[in-house]
């Protein structure tokens, strides 16, 4: 029993309770002690990853607490190592989203000038904020499958009010899209649950006592199923994507962070963790039409993203591609590739986290999200320029920043898998390839229009970063660059954790990895 | 020897029912004797402590450890461990629904007085009130605990009448939009006339075939006699009509918008949860005591009803513009949930008591969070009443912060999300369903999955219209005259208090809800 995992989801709820009991005209307050819960939770928490032993036992920091024995269901928490860096990745943009986020919930300017006032205090926002951050740690700390679906869910609430009442003018629609979406998934995944429960006849939800529980190969592939429709709807993939772009255009910036930076991160990570390892078999039987999608959703999310007139959406579009990567790495069952995806989950929440914050920045100034209603931003804003183009470079996966180690080792990974013989999936490895051509594109296209070039009437009295700006997006480039040379620390973590997942997958039913091999 | 023994009355047992039709009686002689402006003074002390007082005599009974195990009254009346359950969770509803009613300006000055006319302006001016509300709703009330106790079927059906015949009544007193309340008054009564005539039909059926109208004395007949015989089959489906027609399933469920729309608000909170929950333990006793040796019969006909009231509530609601309507369709896809628990049966009778404590526990957190939402509805006011069309919600949530997060945090649990009470109830009658169909050589099998699968499309389908309504409290522009939120009155503070501690404390931490319904369900129903 460790006390860590509880304390770390306890201090941001307490926190938003305060927040949120702040007497009214306290906007600052609220702020400033939201920035504080989420500074003390992040040093928590990187106070306990030091801690974490890679070579230990594979799930640290366990808490069980007996929630409702009726159900079978335990408040059981602990961390692996994909876990751990992922709970270190959110609760390090916490802050920065904070911080980002400083002005967010006062409204949203629009192309003409007019604002978008909010429909909830300040101090909402924040204290949902702070919620959704016990929530985050949650959903990946959770052991319990009962406890996942819980979190995976009720996550949907507070981001939900986060978009609908403080986003851009199609706020309502988004929200609301991207509730139903999220729900609909969540409830399939609700009927798997209960389904995997009564299948394996344990009477318990435990993840590890779970694992090598379902052996039918026809019940594994209707529950796996129900779990990665709902994870797949969450990453999301081609074709259940199509939430994902207005809901992200239409939250403000520090909401799409999160959103698209953690909280899709919790379908790659569900698929790592419980689609592979609960149901190797239908896993392995599902491997090539789940990769074909994985490839499909890489170059249509960049064509797409190219196709853009929105920065927000662009960006949004070239999640969809990552996502793509991260879910071809997670099935393509070596080690190279899904210790990549897991990586990627890491350095896709730091790079696109930056690029979002940065062209919020960039869109705050002139209210329009619109890549034509600018122009040579680089002339009159020049830090703001040089943070774009760094985060931009980022998400194209450029070799020395973050992002580049993990899509190689994806692609690597990919290429060199024994899923379907040598070579199996070296045609998906190939085409994928393509994408990072596309990414180019639609990166420095949008630089190119945005950043160069003649200086537009409409940006001319453009002021440059402020200091809290700079504050905010210094630590995001830091990491991406510190991670794209260095990127040992996380694979140490990442990497037994990852062999624990194989070694699920392959061990249960060496039968089907021989077969496979022999196809 | 005369042939005439005196019946044997378990008084003790039998006290919260005989304490609650007293004070009714008890109500109609104020009624008669008092004078006007006393009335009220006594009717309510008299309601309010009657409900407590029956609720009380009912946790002692249970705190005695004395729950009984044989049909008390020569076999009319059944005071087992479910009854009990659903005694106390009726009276604690009514209760709500009680304090409600309380409430000034929910009821017509005077019902006799022709909508618009003189006379109705005078007895309005005039202070006029029907005081006998009261004790109508007692008679409900003490008709609704009968109901599910009875153990056989004839004192089911006087049960039924004495729960309905009041509701008839009540659901014409509305003070405003009086034509509305009168056709729900006459269409309630009509199409509830004619589904008991369903019911008493198929009751003299099953008694041709029987030779008795006691619960356990049918199904001793049919594991001796044919289970083919047209007249048990053609019986029985009337029969399944009467009941069925009270829970409002697909497709007996037209009267439920109209009346629940129509019906002053705190009479549609009695009927939407007491109603409901009373009538939940009655279609239970007659399927699973009766009927249980039928079940391969019925299970196949009660999924195609349970998917249709599932399916049926949820698009239906959709399309709605006035807030009671919807959560009268909300009300038919929650029966339709409580329909998947009802199929949930085991070859082994034992293993049924985990299907009926998910049922009862669902019974429990839907009726607090049901009362809870009316109790909303009653305070959204316009100048001509309540509020009833959805565009007068629109911003509720900029005007009044507190009122509108509480009404979206009774609609998520109505929807079934995580961390409220309507979430586990869902899932409780999900994994009885899935378990049940997957016991070895069930009937039903993967149908059973297959029926948890419609329910969360029906489910997600649901969730659309609720969150609707959140999207207009919060995210929608507020109406230049939009609608006033009036300060609650001592009573519905008190009853949305209530609604809200267990919607978020059940949400929370079920267990404590669970224990209790997992023990009243552990005796199952006495046969």
């Amino acid at each position: 029993m460790s006390p860590w995992l509880p304390i770390l989801m306890a201090v941001p709820v307490l926190g938003a309770v305060v927040v949120a009991l702040l007497p009214k005209g306290s906007d600052k307050l609220a702020k400033q002690v939201t920035l504080l819960v989420s500074l003390v939770v992040m040093v928590l928490t990187l106070v306990m990853a030091v801690q974490f032993s890679p070579r230990g036992d594979r799930f640290q920091f366990v808490a069980e607490y007996n929630w409702i024995p009726s159900f079978g269901v335990k408040f059981g928490v602990g961390v692996d190592g994909v876990a751990l860096v992922l709970i270190a990745l959110s609760v390090v943009l916490v802050p920065i989203v904070v911080l980002a986020s400083w002005n967010d919930a006062d409204g949203v300017k629009t192309a003409d000038g007019t604002v978008i006032a909010p429909k909830r205090s300040v101090k909402t926002y924040f204290s949902l904020l702070l919620v959704l951050e016990t929530m985050m740690i949650g959903v990946f700390a959770a052991t319990d499958i009962f406890l996942f679906y819980i979190f995976f869910e009720a996550m949907l609430i507070p981001m939900y009010f986060m978009i609908g009442s403080y986003g851009g003018a199609q706020r309502s629609y988004a929200a609301v899209k991207f509730l139903l979406y999220s729900l609909f998934g969540g409830l399939l995944m609700l009927v798997a649950v209960i389904g995997l429960y009564f299948a394996a006849g344990k009477g318990t939800f435990m993840f590890p006592e779970l694992v090598g529980a379902i052996q039918d190969p026809a019940t594994q592939k209707w529950l796996f199923a129900g779990f990665f429709i709902a994870f797949a709807i969450k990453a999301p993939l081609v074709p259940v994507h199509t939430w994902l772009p207005d809901a992200a255009a239409q939250a403000p910036a520090g909401a799409a962070v999160l959103l698209v930076g953690v909280l899709d991160k919790v379908g790659t990570f569900g698929m790592l963790r419980f689609c592979l390892e609960l149901f190797p078999e239908a896993a392995k039987a599902f491997t090539m039409p789940i990769v074909v999608l994985a490839v499909i959703s890489i170059i249509y999310g960049a064509i797409v993203a190219i196709g853009q007139t929105d920065m927000k959406r662009l960006i949004a579009y070239t999640s969809i591609s990552h996502f793509g990567f991260i879910v071809m790495g997670v099935f393509a069952m070596s080690q190279v590739a899904q210790s990549g995806a897991a990586l990627y989950m890491v350095n896709h929440g730091f790079a696109t986290g930056a690029l979002f914050l940065v062209a919020g920045f960039l869109i705050s100034r002139r209210g329009s999200p619109y890549i034509a209603d600018y122009g040579g931003v680089q002339k009159v804003a020049p830090v703001l320029a040089g943070f774009f183009l760094v985060a931009g470079l980022a998400g194209l996966s450029l070799p020395g920043l973050s992002s580049f180690v993990s899509e190689f080792m994806v692609m690597v990974g990919t290429y060199s898998s024994q899923a379907f013989g040598s070579g199996g999936l070296a045609v998906a490895a190939i085409v994928s390839a393509v994408a990072v051509i596309l990414a180019a594109v639609y990166i420095l296209w949008m630089v190119q229009r945005a950043l160069n070039g003649p200086t537009a009437e409409s940006v001319k009295g453009f002021k440059d970063l402020n200091v809290r700006e700079v504050v905010v997006l210094a630590p995001l480039v830091a990491l991406i660059i510190g991670f794209g040379f260095f990127p040992k620390p996380l694979l140490d973590v990442i990497t037994p954790s990852v062999q624990h997942t194989l070694t699920n997958v392959d061990v249960k039913n060496p039968a089907i990895a021989e077969k496979g091999a022999g196809e | 020897m005369n042939g005439f023994e005196a019946p044997t009355i378990e008084y003790g047992q039998l006290a919260p029912l005989l304490l609650v039709f007293g004070a009714a009686c008890i109500g109609v002689l104020v009624e008669a004797f008092a004078p006007r402006y006393l009335r009220k003074s006594i009717q309510v002390p008299l309601s309010l402590l009657s409900l407590i007082g029956a609720f009380a005599l009912v946790i002692v009974q249970v705190a005695r450890g004395g729950v009984p195990t044989t049909a008390s009254a020569m076999g009319a009346v059944a005071v087992d461990g479910p009854s009990l359950f659903i005694w106390g969770v009726i009276l604690v509803l009514s209760l709500g629904a009680v304090l409600m009613v309380n409430d000034d300006g929910h009821f017509v000055a005077s019902a006799a007085a022709v909508p618009g006319s003189a006379d109705e302006e005078e007895a309005e001016t005039s202070g006029g009130a029907h005081t006998e509300v009261y004790p109508l709703v007692l008679f409900a009330v003490g008709g609704m605990l009968l109901f599910a106790a009875s153990h056989d079927l004839l004192v089911m059906f006087v049960a039924l009448e004495v729960m309905s015949l009041p509701l008839y009544l009540l659901c014409g007193l509305a003070r405003r939009r009086r034509l509305l309340s009168q056709e729900a008054s006459l269409k309630y009564f009509l199409l509830g006339a004619f589904s008991s005539a369903f019911f008493l039909y198929g009751m003299a059926m099953i008694y041709g075939y029987a030779g008795t109208v006691s619960l356990p004395g049918i199904s001793q007949a049919m594991s001796t006699g044919s289970l083919m015989d047209p007249l048990l089959l053609l019986g029985f489906s009337l029969l399944g009509v009467g009941l069925l027609f009270k829970i409002g399933a697909a497709p007996f469920h037209a009267w439920k918008p109209d009346v629940y729309q129509g019906a002053p608000t705190p009479i549609t909170a009695l009927m939407a949860s007491g109603t409901l929950v009373a009538a939940m333990g009655a279609v239970l006793r007659v399927f699973w005591v009766a009927l249980g040796n039928l079940d391969w019969d019925w299970r196949p006909v009660m999924w195609v009803v349970a998917a249709l009231t599932m399916i049926v509530g949820a698009i239906l609601a959709i399309t709605q513009t006035d807030i009671k309507r919807m959560l009268a369709y909300s009300s038919i896809a929650h029966a339709g949930f409580l329909l998947i628990g009802v199929m949930a049966t085991f070859e082994a009778a034992e293993k049924n008591a985990a299907s009926l404590s998910a049922i009862l526990f669902y019974l429990l957190v839907y009726g607090f969070t049901t009362v809870g939402a009316f109790a909303v509805v009653t305070m959204v006011r316009d100048p001509g009443g309540e509020a009833g069309h959805l565009s007068r919600w629109a911003g509720l949530g900029k005007r009044s912060p507190l009122l509108a997060g509480v009404f979206a945090f009774f609609l998520l649990a109505f929807a079934g999300i995580p961390l409220t009470s309507g979430f586990f109830g869902k899932y409780a009658v999900f994994a009885a369903a899935v378990s049940s169909g997957t016991q070895t050589g069930d009937s039903m099998g993967a149908w059973m999955t297959g029926l948890v699968v419609v329910g969360v499309i029906a489910s997600a389908i649901a969730a659309f219209f609720y969150v609707r309504v959140i999207v207009l409290m919060f995210f929608s522009e507020p109406a230049a005259d939009g609608p006033t939120v009036v300060a609650p009155s001592m009573g519905t503070a008190v009853v949305i208090g209530v609604a809200l501690l267990v919607t978020v404390g059940v949400g929370l931490f079920p267990q404590p809800a669970l224990d209790i319904a997992n023990q009243a369900a552990s005796g199952l129903f006495i046969r």
